[in-house]
C-alpha cells in the first residue's frame, strides 16, 4: 500500500497507509514531517538571533561610548587570523550546502564526503580560536584572569599566509620576531594611538598616578564582550560539529534518501546561521578603527 | 490645601506636602473615577446577564450572535480616547516633576547601606534627618556608595533612583508646602537592611529654618571644607589660579561649557565635576594633558560635594538658560540667600607646601570589590 | 453543525476490559518518565508547577506572617531570602509554565486535532527542562537562599549579595530553555498540523492565545537567558559590563531584563485568556462576540508587549523623553485587553449561562482582571507612577493580572478541563464553594495593598511604619482565607481522582474538538482524523455531536446549521 493523499480541499481524506520507516506516527505525511522540522529549525535559529542580540546590544552601547578602548582592543586582535577564519567558515557553508544539495539528489557518498569537508573546515576554524585565545591569554587580556593593560609582552601575530599555516600544525612561524618593523599590531596600534597617551596602547609605561581605572577597565570590557561572543559562537560550532558527525556517521550508514534527508537539511541551516553570526562577529570585533 | 474631589478617600493619601502632590492626587482620583465607572458598568452587566440569561433548560442553545463593528469600533476608540487623556495628564506631571527650576536650594543627598546623608550648602551634616524649609523649591543631588537607592518621600509624590557611577549624578526636585514630618523611605531594594534604610524630613518654616542652620555646624560651609580638602588632596598644586598652564583653572568653569580634547562640548555641572575627579581620564579639556590621576577610593561622596561647592564658590555663577527636561539638572543656581557663592576664593593660602596625594592608599571600606588588573 | 462521517472503528480495550485512554496505556514509573504523548508530559508538568505553586504559596504566607508586626517577625536577611523565594518560583517554575506547559501542552493537539505536538521528544525534553532548573532553585534556596529579589538588580546582584546568585541564575537560564521548547512545539503544531478543514478562523480562541503566548516566548525568553549569562559571568569575573564602577551601565541590565519580563507577564496571562474564552462561550454555550477580534488582540498584546518594557524605568534616571514614549506605547496595549473584556462581556449576552464553577471563574477572572488591567493605567500614567513604583500599588497590581487573572484562569481551566484530563468529574459544591473564599481571600489580600501603596508603603520592606499595621493585618487575613482556599481546591481534585463521577466524553455541551473524543482521550487523542466542517463554537444539542469513532457513544446523523455567524462586516 502505498501513502496516497488527496488534497480535495478543505479536508483531506486518509486512507490508511504504509509508513515510511522514518515517518512519526503522529504525522500525516512525509511532507508534513519535513514541513514541521525545517519550521520548527527556523523558528529555534529565531530565538538564537535574539539570544545573541542581547550581547550584540550590550556591544553597541559600550563601543558607543567607549570607541577609542574598543578601537585599542580591536587593534590588539590579529586581523590575519580574522579574515583567515572568515574565508574558512565561508567555505565550509559551501561544502555545507553541496552535502545537503546531495542529500536530495539521494547521493549517499557525496554526502558523507561533503559533510566531512565541513567538519574538517570547522575544526580549523576551532584550531585558529584556540591560538587566538592562547595569544590573549599569554598577552594578559583575558579579562577574567590577570588583565593587564597596556600590553607589555606580544604573543605572536601571523602576517602571511605561509605563517598561518605553519601555525596551524603548531610549528613557528618563519617570521617570527614580533617586534618586527612590518609587524602590523605594533606599528598599527603604536602609531595610532601615540599622541593619544602611552596607555591607549602597547609596551609605554604609564606613570603610576595617572592610570585611570578607566580605560584599562573599558579595554577589558572589550574583551570580555570578545570572549563572550566568540566564546558563544565557538559553542554553536562545537555542538555543529558533533550533530555533523552524527549526520556523517548516519549518512554513511545508508540512513538518508532523497525522501528522507530533513536532518541534514536541517542541521544545515544551523551551519549556516552560525556563519552568519561570525559575518557580523568578524567585523565587529576586528575591524573597529582598522582603516589604515 | 486640601482639595480633594473624592473626600471620602482622604485617608487613603498620604499629606500633600509638595507643590507637585495635589496634582499627582487629582490625577489619582481621576483614575479612581474612571476605573469605578467602568467596573460598575462591566460587573453590573455581567450581574444582570449573569440572572437575565442564566440557564433554564439543559438542552437550550442559544442562538449565536455574529459581533457588531459598531461595538466593537466604540469599545476601541473610546478607551483609546480616554488613555490618551490619561497619558497626556501623566506626562504632564511628570516633565513638572523632573523639570529642576534654576533658583532651588541644594542638598546633597548620599545613599548607602543602608542610611541617608545629608549635606546643606551652610555645612549642615545630617544622617536619616532631614531638615527643609517651607515654601522653597529644593533640588536634591544625590549619589551612591554602593548599589541602587531610590530616594522615596511619599508626601512630596516625589521617588528617584539613585544609580550608581562616576559618571552620574542624579537629581531631582520637590517644594515642601507644608510643614511637619514626613517619611523618607529607600525604594530600590538594597539588600539587607533596606527596610532600615528610613528616615524622616522634618519641614519649617522659613524662621525655624533659619534657627536650626544656625545651630550646630561648627565646620564650616560646604564651600568652606571643599576648599580645605582642595588643599588637603594637593588639587591646588596644579589648579593654582596662577595658572602655569598644566591643568585648566577651575574660577567660574561651573555651568559653563567646557571644549574637550576630542572636539566635544560638555557642560561642568555637577556630574561632570564629579566625573573629572574619579575618572580623569574620560574627559580631557582640550590643550591639555591626561595627567590627573584618579581619585577614586580617595575621597568620599560627601568630600566630592564638598569640593563641588568650592567649586562653585570659586567664581560667579552665570546665567545660561536652563535645560528643561533634562534628567540631569545642569542648572545653575541663581543664587538667593543661602547660596554660598558669596565666598571670597581662598586660593590664595595655596603653598608649595602641599604634598602629592598618595597613590597607594588602602582601598575605601565601602567597596567591597576592587578593579582588579589596572595596576602592573 | 455538520460532520463528515466517518467509519467508525471500535475502539481497542485494556485486558481488564476498559477503552484505552492516554492513561492506562501503560503502566510503570518508565511509561511516565519516558512518554512523548503530550497529555502525559501535560501530567508530569500539572504534577511539579503543582509542587512549586505549593512552595510559592508556603513562602506567601510567611511573607503575610511576617508583615503582622510593625518589626517584622523574622530578621530582615531571612525575610528577604523569603520573598525573593516567592517571586522566583512562582514567576519562573509556577506562572510562566501554568497555563501553557500543562492545560496548552494537553489541549492544543486535541483542539486542531493532531495526534501530539509536532515534537513529542523535544516536549519530554521541556519537561526534564523545567525540573532540573526546579533542582537548581530548590538547591539554591535550601543552600543559604538567594536575597536579591527575583529582578536580580545590578550591582546588588553582581556585587554585593552574599546568596546564591549564581545558581539561580542557572536555574532559570535552564527554566527558559524549557519554555523555548514549549513555544517551538506550539507554533510549529499550530502551523503545520492542524486537522483538514480547521482552518485559522476556526481554531478556538485557546488556540490564538497559545500562539501568541508562544511567539512571545520564542522572541523574550532568548534575551532572559543571556541577560543572565551575562550576570553570572559578571558576579563570577567583575569585569564590567553592568558594574558602574568599572565604567559599565546598571541600567542597561534593567533595560535586558524587562525587555525579556515585561513580556513575561503577557506570557502569564495570555494563555489564562485563552482559557477564559473557552470558558464563557462554552458555559454560556455562545460563541465569542467579536471572535475575530479577540484573536487579533491577542497578536497585538504580543506585539505591543514588546515595546513597553522602559515602563519600569520610569525612575531610574533614564531619559524622561524615552519615559513619555514608553508611557504612551503602556497605553496603547492597554486596548486589546480592554478589546478581550468587553467581547467576554457582550458573549454573555442573550447566552445560556450555566452556573457551574468554570463559568463563575470565568467571571471572577473578568471582574479582577479588570482591577488590575485599570490599576495598569495608574502605573502607565508617568505622574503617578513615579509615586506609586516600587511600592504596594504596584505589588496589588501585578497580583490582580498574576493571581486574578493567570490563577483565576488556570483553576477556571482546570475545572472545565478536569474530566477531560481525568476521567473524573470534580466535586460541584466543593468547587463552588472554594472559588467564592478564594476570590473573597483574594480580594482582602490585595486590595488593601493598593491603599498602602499609594500611601508610600514601599515593597520588599521587612519592617515598616506602625501606621500601616491596620492594613497589612487585613491583607495578611485575606492570604489565610486565600490559602484555604486553595487547600480545598487541592483536597478536592485530588479526591476526585477516585471518588469523582465518571466524566462523559462532553459534560457541558461544550463546543470544540476536544468534547469529541473520550475522557480521557486515547493516545493518539482520536481514533479516527477529523475533518472539521464547523466554525469555533457553534453550539448544537449534545445528542447530535459525535464522539469521533466510538460506536457506543450517541452518534446521531448530523444536521446543519444555517451557516449565520463568523463574519462581523
Amino acid at each position: 500500500m502505498a501513502l496516497i493523499e488527496t488534497e480535495t480541499a478543505p479536508e483531506r481524506i486518509e486512507l490508511h497507509a504504509e509508513h515510511h520507516p522514518h515517518l512519526a506516527h503522529h504525522f500525516e505525511s512525509m511532507e508534513q514531517q519535513r514541513e514541521a522540522g525545517t519550521l520548527g529549525m527556523w523558528w529555534f535559529l529565531l530565538t538564537e538571533i535574539m539570544f545573541f542580540g542581547g550581547m550584540f546590544l550590550a556591544y553597541t552601547v559600550y563601543r558607543h561610548i567607549y570607541f577609542d578602548a574598543f578601537a585599542a582592543g580591536s587593534n590588539v586582535l590579529s586581523i590575519w587570523w580574522g579574515t583567515f577564519n572568515t574565508a574558512v567558515l565561508i567555505a565550509s557553508s559551501l561544502t555545507m550546502a553541496l552535502a545537503v544539495f546531495h542529500a536530495q539528489m539521494g547521493n549517499s557518498r557525496k554526502v558523507v564526503r561533503f559533510l566531512l569537508f565541513t567538519i574538517i573546515l570547522g575544526t580549523i576554524f576551532l584550531r585558529v580560536k584556540y591560538i587566538e585565545y592562547s595569544d590573549k591569554f599569554e598577552e594578559h587580556v583575558f579579562p577574567a584572569g590577570d588583565f593587564r593593560w597596556p600590553i607589555e609582552h606580544e604573543a605572536n601575530r601571523p602576517n602571511n599566509v605561509g605563517d598561518m599555516l605553519l601555525m596551524l600544525i603548531g610549528a613557528e612561524p618563519l617570521n617570527s620576531s614580533p617586534q618586527g618593523p612590518e609587524h602590523a599590531f605594533s606599528v598599527k596600534v603604536t602609531t595610532k594611538y601615540a599622541e593619544k597617551g602611552p596607555y591607549y596602547g602597547v609596551g609605554g609605561q604609564v606613570p603610576e598616578e595617572v592610570q585611570d581605572p578607566g580605560f584599562g577597565g573599558h579595554v577589558r570590557m572589550y574583551f570580555w564582550l570578545y570572549f563572550a561572543m566568540t566564546g558563544f559562537h565557538a559553542l554553536h560550532m562545537i555542538i555543529g560539529i558533533g550533530l555533523l558527525l552524527m549526520l556523517a556517521w548516519q549518512a554513511r550508514k545508508g540512513k538518508f534518501s532523497r525522501e528522507y534527508h530533513s536532518y541534514i537539511e536541517l542541521t544545515g541551516l544551523y551551519w549556516h546561521f552560525v556563519d552568519i553570526v561570525w559575518i557580523f562577529l568578524f567585523p565587529l570585533l576586528y575591524l573597529v578603527d582598522r582603516h589604515l | 490645601m486640601i482639595h480633594h474631589s473624592l473626600l471620602a478617600m482622604s485617608w487613603m493619601l498620604p499629606e500633600q506636602a509638595s507643590s507637585y502632590a495635589p496634582e499627582v492626587d487629582h490625577l489619582y482620583e481621576f483614575l479612581v473615577g474612571t476605573t469605578i465607572f467602568f467596573c460598575v458598568l462591566i460587573f453590573a452587566a455581567i450581574l444582570f446577564f449573569f440572572v437575565k440569561y442564566r440557564r433554564r433548560s439543559s438542552d437550550e442553545i442559544p442562538r449565536p450572535i455574529a459581533g457588531s463593528m459598531v461595538l466593537e469600533s466604540a469599545w476601541t476608540i473610546i478607551p483609546f480616547i480616554i488613555s490618551l487623556f490619561m497619558f497626556a495628564w501623566g506626562a504632564k506631571i511628570y516633565l513638572q516633576e523632573y523639570t529642576i527650576p534654576n533658583d532651588a536650594l541644594d542638598i546633597y543627598v548620599v545613599g548607602k547601606q543602608w542610611m541617608w546623608k545629608f549635606q546643606h550648602p551652610e555645612g549642615q551634616r545630617e544622617i536619616n534627618e532631614l531638615h527643609l524649609p517651607v515654601g522653597r523649591k529644593i533640588r536634591f543631588i544625590m549619589a551612591t556608595e554602593d548599589v541602587i537607592h531610590s530616594f522615596f518621600i511619599p508626601a512630596f509624590r516625589m521617588k528617584e533612583d539613585i544609580v550608581p557611577g562616576p559618571n552620574r549624578y542624579t537629581t531631582v526636585w520637590a517644594e515642601p508646602t507644608m510643614t511637619g514630618q514626613f517619611h523618607i523611605f529607600c525604594a530600590e531594594y538594597c539588600g539587607t537592611s533596606h527596610s532600615g534604610m528610613i528616615g524622616w524630613v522634618t519641614v519649617m518654616n522659613d524662621r525655624d529654618y533659619q534657627n536650626w542652620l544656625s545651630g550646630g555646624a561648627a565646620e564650616g560651609s560646604m564651600a568652606d571644607r571643599g576648599a580645605s580638602l582642595f588643599q588637603q588632596l594637593g588639587c591646588i598644586t596644579c589648579h593654582r589660579s596662577d595658572a602655569q598652564g598644566q591643568c585648566p583653572r577651575l574660577e567660574g568653569i561651573y555651568g559653563k561649557e567646557q571644549l574637550m580634547s576630542d572636539g566635544q562640548k560638555v557642560v561642568a555641572d555637577d556630574s561632570y565635576i564629579r566625573e573629572s575627579v574619579l575618572s580623569p581620564l574620560a574627559k580631557i579639556v582640550a590643550g591639555y594633558q591626561p595627567i590627573m590621576p584618579s581619585f577614586q577610593g580617595q575621597v568620599s561622596e560627601e568630600q566630592i560635594q564638598e569640593l563641588i561647592a568650592y567649586i562653585k564658590s570659586i567664581g560667579p555663577p552665570e546665567t545660561t538658560n536652563a535645560t528643561p527636561g533634562t534628567m540631569k539638572g545642569s542648572t545653575k543656581i541663581s543664587a538667593p540667600g543661602s547660596n554660598p557663592a558669596a565666598k571670597p576664593p581662598i586660593m590664595t593660602t595655596g603653598g608649595a607646601t602641599i604634598v602629592a596625594p598618595q597613590t597607594e592608599k588602602a582601598q575605601p571600606a565601602q567597596l567591597p570589590q576592587q578593579t582588579p588588573g589596572q595596576n602592573q | 453543525m455538520s460532520m463528515t462521517p466517518l467509519t467508525a472503528t471500535a475502539g481497542r480495550l485494556t485486558s481488564e476490559g476498559e477503552p484505552l485512554n492516554y492513561l492506562n496505556n501503560g503502566h510503570g514509573l518508565k511509561s511516565w518518565l519516558l512518554t512523548k504523548d503530550h497529555k502525559r508530559i501535560a501530567l508530569l508538568y500539572l504534577f511539579s508547577v503543582s509542587f512549586f505553586f505549593i512552595i510559592g504559596g508556603i513562602f506567601a504566607l510567611l511573607i503575610r506572617i511576617n508583615l503582622l508586626s510593625p518589626e517584622g517577625l523574622f530578621n530582615p536577611d531571612t525575610y528577604n531570602r523569603i520573598f525573593t523565594a516567592h517571586g522566583i518560583i512562582m514567576v519562573f517554575l509556577f506562572l510562566v509554565p501554568a497555563v501553557p506547559a500543562v492545560l496548552g501542552n494537553f489541549l492544543l493537539p486535541i483542539m486542531i486535532g493532531a495526534k501530539d505536538l509536532a515534537f513529542p521528544k523535544i516536549n519530554l525534553l521541556s519537561w526534564y527542562c523545567y525540573v532540573v532548573a526546579g533542582i537548581f532553585l530548590t538547591v539554591a534556596l535550601i543552600a543559604g537562599g538567594i536575597d536579591t529579589g527575583w529582578t536580580f538588580y545590578t550591582p546588588y546582584s553582581t556585587s554585593y549579595s552574599n546568596s546564591n546568585v549564581l545558581l539561580a541564575g542557572v536555574g532559570i537560564f535552564i527554566a527558559g530553555f524549557s519554555s523555548i521548547l514549549t513555544g517551538i512545539n506550539f507554533i510549529v503544531t499550530v502551523h503545520t498540523m492542524r486537522a483538514p478543514g480547521m482552518t485559522w478562523f476556526r481554531l478556538p480562541l485557546f488556540i490564538w492565545a497559545h500562539y501568541a503566548t508562544a511567539l512571545v516566548i520564542m522572541l523574550g525568553t532568548p534575551v532572559l537567558a543571556i541577560t543572565l549569562s551575562l550576570m553570572a559571568l559578571e558576579r563570577v569575573a567583575h569585569v564590567g559590563i553592568f558594574d558602574p564602577a568599572m565604567g559599565g551601565d546598571p541600567v542597561l541590565f534593567q533595560h535586558m531584563f524587562w525587555f525579556y519580563s515585561h513580556p513575561a507577564v503577557y506570557i502569564m496571562v495570555l494563555p489564562a485568556m485563552g482559557v477564559v474564552s473557552e470558558l464563557i462561550a462554552n458555559l454560556a454555550r455562545k460563541n465569542i462576540f467579536g471572535y475575530k477580534f479577540v484573536a487579533m488582540s491577542s497578536l497585538a498584546i504580543a506585539v505591543f508587549g514588546f515595546l513597553v518594557w522602559g515602563h519600569h524605568l520610569f525612575v531610574s534616571t533614564q531619559s524622561i523623553y524615552l519615559g513619555i514614549i514608553f508611557s504612551f506605547l503602556s497605553y496603547a496595549v492597554a486596548i486589546p485587553s480592554a478589546i478581550k473584556v468587553f467581547n467576554w462581556t457582550a458573549t454573555l449576552f442573550k447566552g445560556s449561562i450555566s452556573y457551574d464553577t468554570p463559568m463563575i471563574y470565568g467571571l471572577g477572572f473578568i471582574g479582577l482582571f479588570l482591577i488590575g488591567g485599570m490599576t495598569g493605567l495608574f502605573v502607565a500614567a508617568l505622574g503617578i507612577d513615579v509615586h506609586v513604583t516600587d511600592t504596594y500599588f504596584v505589588i496589588a497590581h501585578f497580583h490582580y493580572v498574576m493571581v486574578g487573572g493567570s490563577l483565576m484562569g488556570f483553576l477556571g481551566g482546570m475545572h472545565l478541563w478536569w474530566g477531560k484530563i481525568t476521567g473524573r468529574m470534580y466535586p460541584e459544591y466543593w468547587a463552588r464553594a472554594a472559588m467564592v473564599i478564594q476570590f473573597v481571600g483574594f480580594n482582602l489580600t490585595f486590595f488593601p495593598q493598593f491603599i498602602l501603596g499609594y500611601l508610600g508603603m514601599p515593597r520588599r520592606y521587612a519592617a515598616y511604619p506602625p501606621e500601616f499595621q491596620v492594613l497589612h493585618v487585613l491583607s495578611t487575613a485575606g492570604a489565610t482565607i486565600l490559602g484555604l482556599g486553595m487547600l480545598i481546591t487541592i483536597i478536592y481534585f485530588i479526591w476526585s481522582l477516585k471518588n469523582g463521577e465518571r466524566a462523559p466524553a462532553n459534560p457541558w455541551g461544550a463546543s470544540g474538538l476536544e468534547w469529541r473524543t473520550s475522557s480521557p482521550p486515547p493516545t493518539e487523542n482520536f481514533l479516527e482524523t477529523p475533518v472539521v466542517t464547523w466554525e469555533a463554537y457553534e453550539f448544537a444539542p449534545i445528542e447530535t455531536m459525535d464522539v469521533l469513532g466510538y460506536p457506543g457513544d450517541p452518534g446521531k446523523p448530523s444536521q446543519p446549521v444555517p451557516a449565520e455567524h463568523g463574519t462581523e462586516d
